[in-house]
């Protein structure tokens, strides 16, 4: 009932082809987006920005990312974490260089800055798949942390090889550094992720997104068809790497504010960003923000309940944790391997029967 | 639709659990999971311990119960994030996150918020600049200080000269590893001695490639900042290739008891520095006898314990002093930041407070919020099982200390623009 397409006529090719076809769709779509501009930002505190919502805002974006790459483009990475750090410290060096330059635009060009790396890295591509191409990844990941270690130049030379975000206004308001308030950073990310969200939408529904298909799903048939595998794989690499660059770049300046990139960029991040790939959907740009929403917010959720509501033992929950989450990625993957965006699906197809299934 | 319903639910407890804050609500950042929790669960043992004694044996501070409010990082600053934000609502009124890359992210929040941040033994060496980083406090003792006792008492052990001496230093591949380079470097320079820095990546399980190469280079010295798996590691590894434990010595996040046990009799002569020395200070019996202790309460008395313990009673007199100075006893956290700058420590109360030698003697001031920058040298006995002191507190080299955290600390504060204050 609720997902009714009878009597939702469609007069042109335009409107045919629209984003959300269904009717009830685009209201919830726009009702959303009219809740995270219009509603939250007057209504949230430092706790829901910086422990929940702002996170979660940036990891949307590196899943987005990630998915295009691995959910589209059928590339696995696990080189995740590394890109994010070429994007913060891209935004760091580019903040402390030019710190007359609009901070916005250092952050689209952070993003930029990923694009070029993670489209060399993406060159292996082209000769090895699968296993083989995650460990080339996983290279990537090794050597982008351990050279933002290595290389004083690129932490300023600073003592302990920490970076940390100096204070950057847009249109007079902060929005990195300590005195930004929760509802600029939220807002900032958000718009990111608006803006990020749509274009990749857009993308994968459009000519290069069927080239990155088609290559996931058989890549001779591909080439024979007339695909240029090279431009394919390394677009999606580059544009990939585009959105995780951003991502890194917020999750530096906008959300934590000083990094050091053994402990936020290693391999677990990679790990993290995958994780909320298949959980919430390969191929999916809802999926992308499912898994998110799902990773980010379990475990504040799980401890809300445990330590502030039960009273039991942090540790405890701490382990807890670990278990319930684990237990959570293996029900998920059996019960619904395509991850929260198919369980999406089968709750719409049920909803537009409903209360008349048969 | 089960999830929506569990979100909802959580979310509105959300709201509900943050009750008015009327008590001295002290937050304790603490990690008992994850491969540093053999460090960080005795430490927040302790600093726990020490606020229930108060609470129970004095009824808090100045009549004012003392809540502690705990929430697991597990290490981990995003985490340190989202405890940050959760008990900042409470009223809290100082941190003490027990991690180098976690202070230096609080660093500029906590000021911005006017908490007071207590970084004892650890942080951002800098920040013993009281005038550039007005909230920050890192008494008695930082790592800079620490490299130049540690190079003051080599210097001893070779009679007199380092010329031509080899040292190397183990180090965790983060911020906290990293800070005591500059130092050993300018000291490197002073004393002539070959300095090389050899990184060991998180969490440090693996060393086998970092040993070889000590092995290769039979450096004089070995020092070593480590933390958590890393010291243990460390430690059995040097026994692996017979490294001499005498000339081996570790910071003092590197020199607890659950470092060196997993070695055994090998650990044997391991040295390393200490500002809170072993001893049976009269309090230890007093928490033993209040029962009801922080976790499994096998760690009363143990390295790290009393160094947690030392912690919270500095915490408590700093309280106990911003209680004075503004005349109320439910102080705020812009008012136990005054605290903290006025705090005296000398050898008198700490007896009173019976762990008299469990701290160097100092005293703050709006200049200098380092404190006394001495410590003492330990080694491990293995076969009794304790750590002896070999010196009495050494101070540091301040000749070569104070510029650099004169240059540092200006150059944070022109980054940050940040106008000195005092």
């Amino acid at each position: 009932m609720l997902y009714r397409e009878s009597g939702d006529f469609k007069t042109s090719y335009k409107a045919d082809n629209q984003t959300f076809p269904i009717a009830f769709d685009r209201y919830r779509y726009w009702v959303v987006l009219a809740v995270a501009y219009l509603v939250i930002p007057f209504v949230i505190t430092d706790y829901w920005a910086n422990a929940i919502l702002v996170p979660f805002l940036i990891y949307s974006i590196a899943a987005i990312g990630l998915n295009i790459l691995a959910g589209y483009c059928g590339q696995v990475s696990l080189g995740t974490g590394g890109f994010m750090a070429v994007g913060a410290y891209t935004c760091y060096k580019l903040m402390t260089a030019f710190p007359d330059v609009n901070i916005l635009l250092h952050i689209v060009l952070s993003g930029g800055v990923t694009a070029l790396v993670g489209a060399a890295f993406g060159l292996p591509s082209l000769r090895i798949k699968g296993f083989y191409l995650a460990v080339a990844t996983l290279a990537a990941q090794f050597f982008l942390v351990w050279l933002f270690n290595k290389v004083p130049w690129f932490f300023n030379y600073s003592a302990s090889g920490q970076i940390s975000a100096p204070e950057r206004e847009f249109l007079g308001i902060a929005v990195t550094g300590p005195n930004t308030s929760a509802w600029a950073s939220y807002l900032v990310c958000l718009v990111f992720v608006t803006i990020c969200a749509i274009i990749a939408r857009n993308l994968t529904r459009g000519s290069l997104g069927r080239q990155w298909m088609s290559i996931r799903d058989m890549d001779i048939a591909a080439e024979i068809i007339g695909v240029n595998p090279l431009r394919a794989k390394l677009s999606a690499f580059a544009i990939s790497s585009f959105f995780i660059g951003i991502s890194g770049a917020l999750f530096f300046a906008v959300y934590l504010g000083a990094i050091e990139v053994g402990e936020a960029f290693g391999i677990n991040k990679s790990l993290l960003v995958l994780f909320m790939v298949i959980i919430g959907g390969l191929g999916s740009i809802f999926g992308s923000f499912a898994g998110a929403a799902f990773l980010v917010c379990l475990p504040v959720i799980l401890k809300l309940i445990g330590v502030d509501l039960l009273g039991w033992p942090t540790d405890l929950v701490a382990h807890l944790q670990l278990v319930l989450i684990g237990f959570l990625i293996m029900f998920f993957l059996i019960k619904e391997p395509h991850g929260l965006a198919q369980l999406w699906n089968v709750i719409k197809e049920k909803l537009r029967l409903w209360p008349f299934p048969h | 639709m089960k999830m929506k319903s569990l979100i909802a639910f959580a979310l509105s407890s959300a709201f509900i659990a943050t009750p008015a804050a009327a008590d001295l609500v002290i937050p304790d950042l603490s990690y008992r999971t994850g491969p540093y929790a053999a460090g960080g669960t005795p430490f927040s043992d302790g600093y726990q311990d020490y606020f229930k004694l108060l609470n129970k044996r004095d009824g808090g501070i100045g009549g004012e119960q003392v809540r502690i409010v705990e929430c697991e990082t597990g290490f981990n600053t995003e985490k340190g994030v989202e405890c940050y934000e959760s008990t900042k609502g409470e009223g809290a009124l100082v941190y003490q996150p027990l991690s180098t890359g976690m202070t230096y992210q609080l660093i500029p929040k906590a000021t911005a918020d006017g908490i007071p941040l207590f970084t004892m033994g650890y942080g951002r060496t800098s920040a013993e600049n009281g005038a550039i980083f007005r909230n920050v406090f890192n008494f008695p003792v930082n790592y800079w200080d620490g490299a130049s006792i540690a190079v003051k008492y080599l210097k001893d052990q070779h009679g007199g000269s380092l010329e031509g001496k080899k040292i190397t230093l183990l180090y965790h591949n983060s911020g906290y590893g990293k800070e005591p380079i500059p130092t050993l470097e300018a000291l490197a320079a002073k004393h002539g001695f070959k300095f090389k820095a050899i990184a060991v990546d998180h969490p440090g399980q693996e060393q086998k490639s970092q040993w070889l190469q000590i092995r290769r280079e039979r450096p004089d010295n070995v020092l070593m900042w480590g933390w958590g798996v890393m010291n243990q590691v460390a430690i059995q590894e040097a026994a692996n290739i017979n490294y001499p434990m005498e000339n081996f010595m570790g910071v003092w996040w590197s020199g607890a008891e659950i470092d060196v046990l997993p070695a055994g009799g090998a650990s044997n002569g391991y040295k390393a520095l200490n500002f809170s020395p072993i001893k049976d200070y009269p309090v230890l019996e007093e928490i033993k006898a209040m029962g009801d202790l922080t976790g499994d309460g096998s760690n009363v008395g143990s390295v790290i314990y009393n160094r947690g313990m030392l912690a919270a009673m500095l915490t408590s007199e700093a309280i106990a002093k911003a209680q004075e100075i503004h005349g109320v006893s439910e102080i705020s956290a812009p008012q136990l930041r005054d605290g903290l700058e006025a705090l005296s420590v000398t050898e008198a109360r700490l007896v009173e407070l019976g762990m008299g030698g469990i701290s160097p003697e100092f005293s703050v001031s709006c200049q200098n919020h380092g404190g006394a920058g001495q410590a003492i040298v330990q080694q491990w006995d293995a076969d009794a099982k304790v750590w002896k002191a070999l010196t009495d507190y050494i101070s540091s080299d301040q000749d070569v200390i104070a510029p650099l955290v004169k240059s540092d600390s200006e150059a944070y504060a022109a980054e940050n623009k940040i106008e000195a204050g005092c």
